[in-house]
């Protein structure tokens, strides 16, 4: 089966350890985590994990319900980056001379649709948002001028699809 | 945090009382029904062995000599009870040593609940004394763990563990109690737990999938039938007996289904895997329909998953959703608890007898018969052999007793030829193969099921392993009977080496000490038996022995443990020699 991007969506209750858990279960089964965000939900006290991946389908979905076998997991979805609205963001640290010696610099930032985040003596700091492959563009069209720093965030996701975690939970509160 | 709590209505005192959390703990394992823990005391839990002290005369508390000898214990209690079983022990050394009775509770499905001392809050992480952080070493190996900091947390959180072991698939839950927590004082009110809302332990059962299921089953003119522990953790023995009976399918057992169906029951056809039986193991490969009831298809069961029941449509009966299409992929799946899934079932089931199918079975049984199981137990060479020794303690116990074995050439031989006529009789470590499980195992079950007879049969190499646990049975003197079958050797791994490695015995020809002098040591009767004349009178007298018993049998050094699926072949081309 051949490898692809999955996008993994992690609803859980707040728990110190269960990142810890969950990304066991990958280390267990030498699954690279490419990118990983924790952030509040859409609901009260629901957290909510988005992992990317770059595996086959067949992994992602046993993957997938070891995670939702834990405990403190509420439900557990892949999806493949057609199936989703996702954004990661990064930011590039730059040696300031170039911004005024370099015209192409300024093309790049203006194609790239990114901002300058902060100016000094010293270096520049540009912002970008977007999807994975526009990131790894303005990177490689930027190295060869020598970027100081690069920090790429984890993704943020969507679903096109509804997530019915609510409905889940009320369901919950109803057989009780 | 959100738990479903009902109050007990068995609490005669509804009002709180206050309490040090040590006592809590106490009153929490009380109201949980537990009237047996086993552990070793340590600086980070004194306050809970203080309690202890205090309700000794409601909560028996059973010092064993090891940390890894109470979960094991916890284990076997827990096996043939059905009960959760308990295992308390320090921080640091104390925690770290129940690891491996945690992974081996995990993977065999045994609720347990650990619980453990830790350092006061304050000095967490700062590499106090004894401070280990268990919770991260013990995540990958139990279902859930927690660290307790604060003593109101205590109730709910007991509740909670207690509710989680033994739900749904159950496992093995270890609390961490921080020393602060056991010594402040809450309110102390207690609720059971009956949900979490995380959580859904078991999955209901699709009646759609049960006509497909029921469909395939009744037009089958091969069906097969593999069982496994969930029929036994989901009490479904008799529905199972039923289906098997009213549907006329022969049925194998895994290693931990062996006593969900009585051994001598005509459709039960053996044992499945590695050291199975030669029919299961090669008609799997010429059934058309096979149908997996509470087992996970492990790579012991399975061997190669390439050749695995390729031609056969497979319906996995099974608790634990990641289990389906883990390792082999199904026609229809059916969620759910055993016992309500073959209830369901039962009445969509036709009437069948599949005559000359099962005599396939015989006739391999016939072969097998031939070329192994006569010579392991009617040898006609001088050395004794395994299975001569578990033929006699059947004949001693008349099938009725408990067996619990360690891991090894006897423990395949042990599974091989016990004869059992009640369920959860056959306490053996499956998945981890933990040597040094079965005397601590032994006596949890004795503990457990004190009206029966609990035989360990146990390797002269896994023996050593927890052999300090003779002391645990001479204080309380546990009438369980051990019998160590002795080749001098780590048979097993022996085995492979003269299979696979050429004869190049590394490091598995053992000098042994004087077993029996040992166990005379700590005031246990012992025997040893060399020579085949003795041995029938020596199981005898050990069997109607009321104390514990220790039995050494020298067996043949180098005997090997057949049929066998070399690791990575086909389950067909298993080896009668
Ligand atoms: C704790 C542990 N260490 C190592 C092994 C690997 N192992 C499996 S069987 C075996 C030999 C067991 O020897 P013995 O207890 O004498 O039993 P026998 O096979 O001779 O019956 C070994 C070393 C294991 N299963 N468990
Ligand atoms: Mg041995």
């Amino acid at each position: 089966m051949e490898k692809k991007w999955f996008t993994i969506s992690v609803y859980s209750e707040n728990n110190v350890g269960l990142l810890n858990r969950i990304s066991g279960i990958f280390l267990k089964r030498h699954i690279n985590i490419e990118g990983l965000n924790v952030s509040k939900s859409e609901i009260e006290h629901v957290s909510k994990f988005t992992i990317v991946v770059n595996t086959t389908e067949d992994w992602t979905r046993k993957i997938v319900a070891q995670i939702e076998k834990q405990i403190e997991v509420i439900k557990a979805f892949y999806h493949t980056d057609d199936e989703i609205i996702y954004q990661e963001s990064a930011l590039f640290k730059i040696d300031s001379h170039l911004l005024f010696d370099e015209r192409q610099i300024q093309n790049i930032i203006k194609e790239s649709n990114s901002q300058i985040v902060t100016v000094s003596r010293e270096f520049f700091v540009l912002a970008k948002t977007g999807r994975r492959h526009e990131i790894d563009e303005m990177h490689d069209e930027l190295e060869p001028y020598g970027i100081m720093q690069f920090v790429r965030s984890g993704r943020i996701a969507v679903t096109k699809a509804t997530m019915p975690i609510s409905a889940l939970l009320n369901q919950y509160e109803n057989e009780k | 945090m959100d738990t479903i709590t009902k109050k007990k209505a068995s609490e005669k005192n509804p009002k709180t009382m206050r309490v040090s959390g040590a006592e809590a703990i106490i009153h929490c394992l009380l109201a949980e029904g537990v009237d047996l823990i086993y552990g070793y005391p340590g600086g980070a839990i004194m306050p809970v062995y203080d309690e202890l002290y205090k309700f000794q005369d409601k909560l028996t508390h059973i010092l064993t000599r090891h940390e890894q000898g109470a979960t094991h214990a916890a284990q076997g209690y827990a096996r043939v009870s059905g009960k959760v079983g308990v295992a308390m022990a320090t921080s640091g050394p104390g925690a770290t040593n129940l690891v491996t009775g945690l992974a081996d509770a995990q993977i065999d499905s045994t609720p347990m609940v650990c619980i453990t001392g830790q350092v006061p809050r304050h000095l967490l992480g700062s590499d106090a004394f004894q401070e280990t952080d268990i919770i991260g070493i013990s995540t990958p190996v139990t279902k859930w763990n927690y660290q307790i900091t604060r003593a109101e947390e205590i109730p709910g959180i007991m509740a909670k563990a207690f509710f989680i072991a033994r739900s749904g698939r159950p496992g093995p839950v270890l609390i961490d109690i921080t020393k602060n927590a056991q010594f402040d004082e809450l309110d102390f009110q207690y609720e059971a737990c009956t949900g979490v809302r995380s959580y859904k332990p078991t999955p209901k059962v699709k009646e759609a999938n049960l006509e497909l299921a029921a469909e395939l089953i009744n037009t089958a003119k091969k069906p097969f039938i593999v069982f496994g522990q969930g029929v036994i953790l989901g009490e479904a023995e008799n529905e199972l007996k039923e289906f098997v009976e009213k549907s006329g399918i022969p049925a194998a057992w895994t290693i931990l289904g062996l006593s969900a169906l009585n051994t001598d029951h005509p459709l039960n056809v053996g044992m499945v895997g590695m050291h199975g039986n030669y029919g299961p193991n090669v008609l799997t490969n010429e059934c058309d329909v096979l149908i997996a009831i509470g087992m996970r298809f492990d790579d012991r069961v399975t061997g190669n998953l390439e050749t695995y029941a390729k031609q056969a449509k497979i319906i996995h009966m099974e608790i634990d959703p990641a289990e389906i299409n883990k390792n082999v992929k199904v026609d229809v799946a059916l969620l759910g608890n055993a016992k309500e899934t073959l209830e369901l079932l039962l009445p969509r089931i036709k009437k069948n007898s599949h005559e000359s199918w099962r005599n396939e079975f015989s006739l391999r049984y016939e072969e097998e018969f031939k070329a192994v199981i006569e010579k392991d137990l009617h040898p006609k060479k001088e050395g004794l052999t395994m299975g001569e020794v578990v033929e006699e303690i059947n004949k001693a116990s008349k099938n009725k007793a408990v067996i619990v074995t360690d891991v090894g050439q006897h423990q395949m031989v042990a599974c091989r030829y016990a004869k059992f006529n009640q369920s959860k009789s056959n306490i053996t470590s499956g998945g981890l193969g933990t040597m040094g499980f079965a005397l601590p195992a032994a006596i949890g079950a004795k503990m457990g099921a004190e009206d029966r007879e609990v035989v360990a049969i146990i390797g002269d190499g896994g023996y050593q392993m927890t052999i300090q646990e003779l002391a645990t049975i001479y204080q309380n003197k546990t009438a369980v009977k051990i019998v160590v079958l002795n080749n001098d050797h780590l048979g097993m791994v022996r085995q492979w080496q003269e299979l696979f490695f050429e004869r190049r015995y590394a490091s598995t020809v053992m000098t042994n000490p004087d077993f029996v002098k040992i166990a005379e040591g700590y005031h246990i009767k012992a025997q040893r038996v060399t020579e085949r004349k003795n041995l029938k009178a020596a199981v005898q007298e050990m069997m109607s022995s009321n104390e514990p018993y220790f039995l050494e049998v020298k067996v043949e050094k180098e005997d090997n443990v057949f049929p066998m699926i070399p690791s990575g072949a086909s389950v067909s081309d298993i080896r009668l020699k």
